[in-house]
């Protein structure tokens, strides 16, 4: 079986030589050559004929590019997402962003353009290319210094060229051939090497977000200063001589706008003594039906007609509409509201004294919007 | 005494080597199973390491509360070594990149390894505003711009920021620098390497790199667009985290000669230890034609002439405190060099203006043991010139009664020890597993490199 024949390859030994060489192969007409030398010779790509490097305008067009872009972000950022002033400067304070104009500029333009070079100008990573684990390049990467010609060139001819290797004073020449491997074109995706690695990969992956997400956020001291060394409400503290860390509140201590009730177990005074001194205002009944809708209405229906919500879960309140709690006083209401009845309990610690008497209002409001008398329309 | 001509360049590569043997010499620390030396070496660094690996993890366990780091001194220890760690890796740059476009050809034995000295420093550096967040898992959130629903966003005009975007480009650049530096030695280490593994490493890294002179072409334009990012670029770090200081209103820190007078410092500290390290590394992994002496005395001078533009500094910080009438100013002058840290403006004064200034001597400047010692001075003096700057202005500012003491704690001197111990441990390992010459380009320096006038072309 026959190799395919990549190029033929002359080794040289003096920098004088392969200078010599690389002009002549050049004048010679030959275009698919290349000269392999173990560092950059000064002079060669002259020799070579070779257009200078194009590299510099891509650096500065993406630099600039970048650094248009970082401009219009921090201007978008200090103008549009979010207008701060910072110092008592202008939300567009040019001075102050250029540093970092300047580092996103030498950023951009120093790793995209080696990115460039490896990627569009080189072709790599490239490690299958026939010239590879070769003498020839074993040579030229130490102290030879070669030049090849492919045998894709036009004028290609394998005696004449080595004739002409010779008259240029080569000190080898090799035939180099391509690798099996290289010149065959298998789809090599199913590799069990290749799907192994990947299924590791992807159980490695998994297997490290797991622990980060699940065990490592919640140990100290990653958890987020969940670890404290404070006492909480409802701890054991060996500190006090009571155990416990929640202090009581010294004896006599009233919280504000803490009013005591004085009929506590006294309905007949309620009755008599209490009157609504809450001005019956659109704001107070506003208020009213707020507290009416909260606390109230789940038991006696959004307009007191007895229609508890609960649907049998707990006893329907009784209706706010009968002749009875029709008849009652003002201090009867909020009495009620205050202590309870039967199985209603008192609301005392939810509603403050004013919303309870709002509450009594709006009540009153509902009473009278349910038997309401011909001149109310008025 | 021996004279030197000085009217020529000295020849680069001494010891009469042939290409075959530069890389063979280059190669042998690759190759060999390394001795005592660089076990005992490591073993000590490593030691260090662990120490500041201990104190780092207290410190993440308990809180910062473990550092000296008080109210008013809030930047302490951490700043000062961050600061004095970005100054190490200028002189990295400075050797690969301004060298480089200067032509001096001198640059091409130690470029690699200070790049390489460059990037550790780096490293280590960042290490430090990080830790000092308190948190450093979260720290990304609060150093980059990242979109998020509160429209929270970092502030653009703050020094701090700055530096954020300065340090991290320095370090993206100078990696990219090195590896694009590394890919043609990666090349000829794949090509001469014996085992299948290795073999395969060297392939991934040296991306298929075939000496092509088509390549050469694009990559010395590549190295040269690349030189000329990074010479503005370092000028500009260095500068930045001297705005950290300047652009604040604390006196003796709101001064314009700060950027120079940083950048002059950075480069003076990082000479002195790129100096100490090829001094070691020269004589462990015998590679003292590869290194001359000559390249150690043109850093010697450059050590003496930025140790010398820093003490110009020193004076005439103090000249203009005087001159501008700032009573401020003046006491925080009079305060650093008198004051209750005085003693620490005197190690820093001496070690930083007085002992560079022994270089005047040609023999001085060529006698290894001194100038071995000087640059340990050099160092010390840097450092503490970091400490003074920070502590003396923070602890004493405008008002008295906000006025504290600082001292750090042994845990800040173990995190001290440790970043040591981080920074030299890279470095051997660096040794070890990397040519730490740069191959291609010592050999196109190297006596009958290159063709000789006109490219060698016949006139016949």
């Amino acid at each position: 079986m026959s190799k395919k024949l990549f190029s033929l390859a002359a080794i040289f030994d003096k920098p004088n030589d392969i200078m010599h060489a690389a002009d002549s192969i050049a004048s010679d007409g030959y275009t698919k050559y290349d000269v392999n030398t173990p560092y950059p010779v000064h002079g060669m790509d002259g020799a070579m004929k070779l257009k200078p490097s194009r590299l510099g305008y891509f650096t500065i067009s993406i630099g600039l590019t970048f650094m248009s872009l970082m401009l219009y972000f921090m201007y978008w950022v200090n103008n549009i997402d979010y207008p701060q002033v910072i110092g008592g400067k202008p939300f567009f304070p040019l001075p102050a962003l250029v540093p970092i104009l300047f580092e996103v500029t030498v950023l951009t333009g120093a790793v995209l353009t080696v990115v460039i070079m490896i990627v569009f100008f080189f072709k790599f990573p490239n490690n299958s290319h026939p010239l590879h684990d070769s003498d020839y390049i074993k040579d030229v990467s130490s102290d030879k210094y070669g030049l090849y010609i492919e045998s894709d060139d036009p004028k290609f001819d394998l005696d004449k060229i080595k004739t002409r290797f010779k008259e240029l004073g080569a000190s080898r020449i090799d035939e180099i051939y391509w690798d099996e491997e290289e010149v065959k074109t298998v789809n090599r995706i199913m590799e069990p090497k290749f799907v192994i690695g990947l299924i590791l990969i992807a159980g490695f992956t998994s297997f490290s977000a797991y622990m980060h997400l699940n065990k490592l956020l919640y140990i100290t001291p990653f958890d987020w200063m969940m670890t404290q060394h404070k006492v909480s409400a409802q701890q054991k503290s060996d500190f006090f001589e009571d155990g416990f860390a929640m202090r009581e509140p010294v004896m006599g201590s009233v919280a504000r706008g803490f009013i005591p009730y004085a009929f506590k177990d006294d309905i007949q005074g309620a009755e008599q003594n209490l009157l609504n001194s809450l001005p019956a205002t659109e704001e107070n009944l506003k208020l009213g039906k707020k507290k009416y809708l909260t606390f109230c209405s789940p038991c006696h229906g959004d307009f007191g007609k007895g229609d508890s919500r609960l649907k049998g879960q707990f006893p329907n309140g009784p209706t706010i509409h009968s002749d009875k709690v029709v008849n009652w006083s003002d201090g009867m209401l909020y009495h009620v509201i205050t202590v309870g009845q039967n199985s209603m309990p008192g609301y005392e610690k939810q509603i403050n004294n004013k919303e309870r008497w709002a509450i009594v209002h709006y009540i009153r409001t509902l009473q009278r919007a349910f038997n309401a008398e011909d001149g109310d329309l008025q | 005494m021996n004279t030197i001509d000085y009217t020529k360049e000295p020849i680069l590569v001494e010891g009469d080597r042939t290409l075959k043997q530069i890389d063979d010499a280059i190669v042998a620390p690759l190759d060999r199973i390394p001795n005592i030396k660089f076990f005992i070496a490591i073993g000590f660094t490593l030691t260090l390491l662990l120490i500041g690996a201990v104190a780092l993890g207290l410190s993440f366990y308990y809180g910062t509360g473990l550092w000296g780091n008080n109210n008013p001194v809030g930047w302490a220890l951490p700043i000062v070594n961050f600061v004095f760690w970005v100054g190490i890796g200028h002189a990295g740059t400075l050797i690969s990149a301004i060298l480089f476009l200067f032509r001096q050809r001198w640059r091409n034995g130690i470029a690699r390894f200070a790049e390489a000295m460059t990037i550790f420093a780096v490293i280590t550096a960042l290490i430090f505003p990080l830790i000092h967040t308190g948190r450093p898992w979260v720290a990304a959130v609060y150093l980059l711009p990242y979109p998020n629903q509160h429209s929270v966003w970092v502030n653009f005009t703050s020094p701090l920021l700055w530096d954020v975007f300065a340090v991290s480009t320095y370090f993206t650049v100078s990696f990219v620098f090195w590896y694009v530096g590394l890919i043609p030695d990666f090349a000829v280490l794949r090509d001469r390497a014996k085992g299948q593994i290795k073999k395969i490493i060297y392939s991934i890294f040296s991306l298929g790199w075939r000496f092509s002179n088509r390549h050469w072409q694009h990559y010395e334009m590549t190295y040269l667009i690349l030189a000329g990012l990074a010479t503005p670029l370092v000028l500009s770090v260095h500068t930045i985290v001297s705005f950290d200081f300047a652009v604040s209103i604390i006196p003796g820190w709101h001064t314009t000669i700060f950027p120079p007078y940083f950048v002059a410092g950075a480069i003076f500290s990082g000479f002195a230890m790129v100096q100490n390290a090829l001094i070691v590394i020269r004589k462990v992994f015998d590679m003292k034609d590869l290194i001359p002496l000559n390249t150690l005395e043109t850093m010697n001078k450059i050590i003496l002439l930025t140790g010398t533009m820093v003490g110009y500094a020193y004076v005439m910080e103090f000249f203009i405190a005087w001159y501008s009438g700032s009573q401020p100013e003046y006491f925080t002058f009079v305060n650093r060099a008198f004051g209750p840290y005085a003693w620490a403006y005197w190690i820093m004064f001496s070690c930083n203006v007085f002992s560079p200034q022994l270089f005047w001597v040609k023999k001085f400047r060529r006698n290894i043991p001194l100038m071995f010692i000087l640059a340990v001075f050099v160092n010390v003096g840097m450092w503490f010139e970091r400490f003074v700057i920070t502590i003396t202005s923070l602890s004493r500012d405008f008002l008295p009664s906000s006025w504290g003491h600082y001292y750090p704690t042994l845990t800040d001197f173990a995190i001290l020890l440790g970043s040591f111990g981080l920074f030299f441990t890279l470095v051997l390992i660096f040794v070890r597993i990397l040519p730490a010459v740069s191959i291609a380009e010592i050999k196109a320096v190297a006596e009958g490199a290159q063709p000789t006038h006109h490219g060698g072309e016949n006139h016949e």
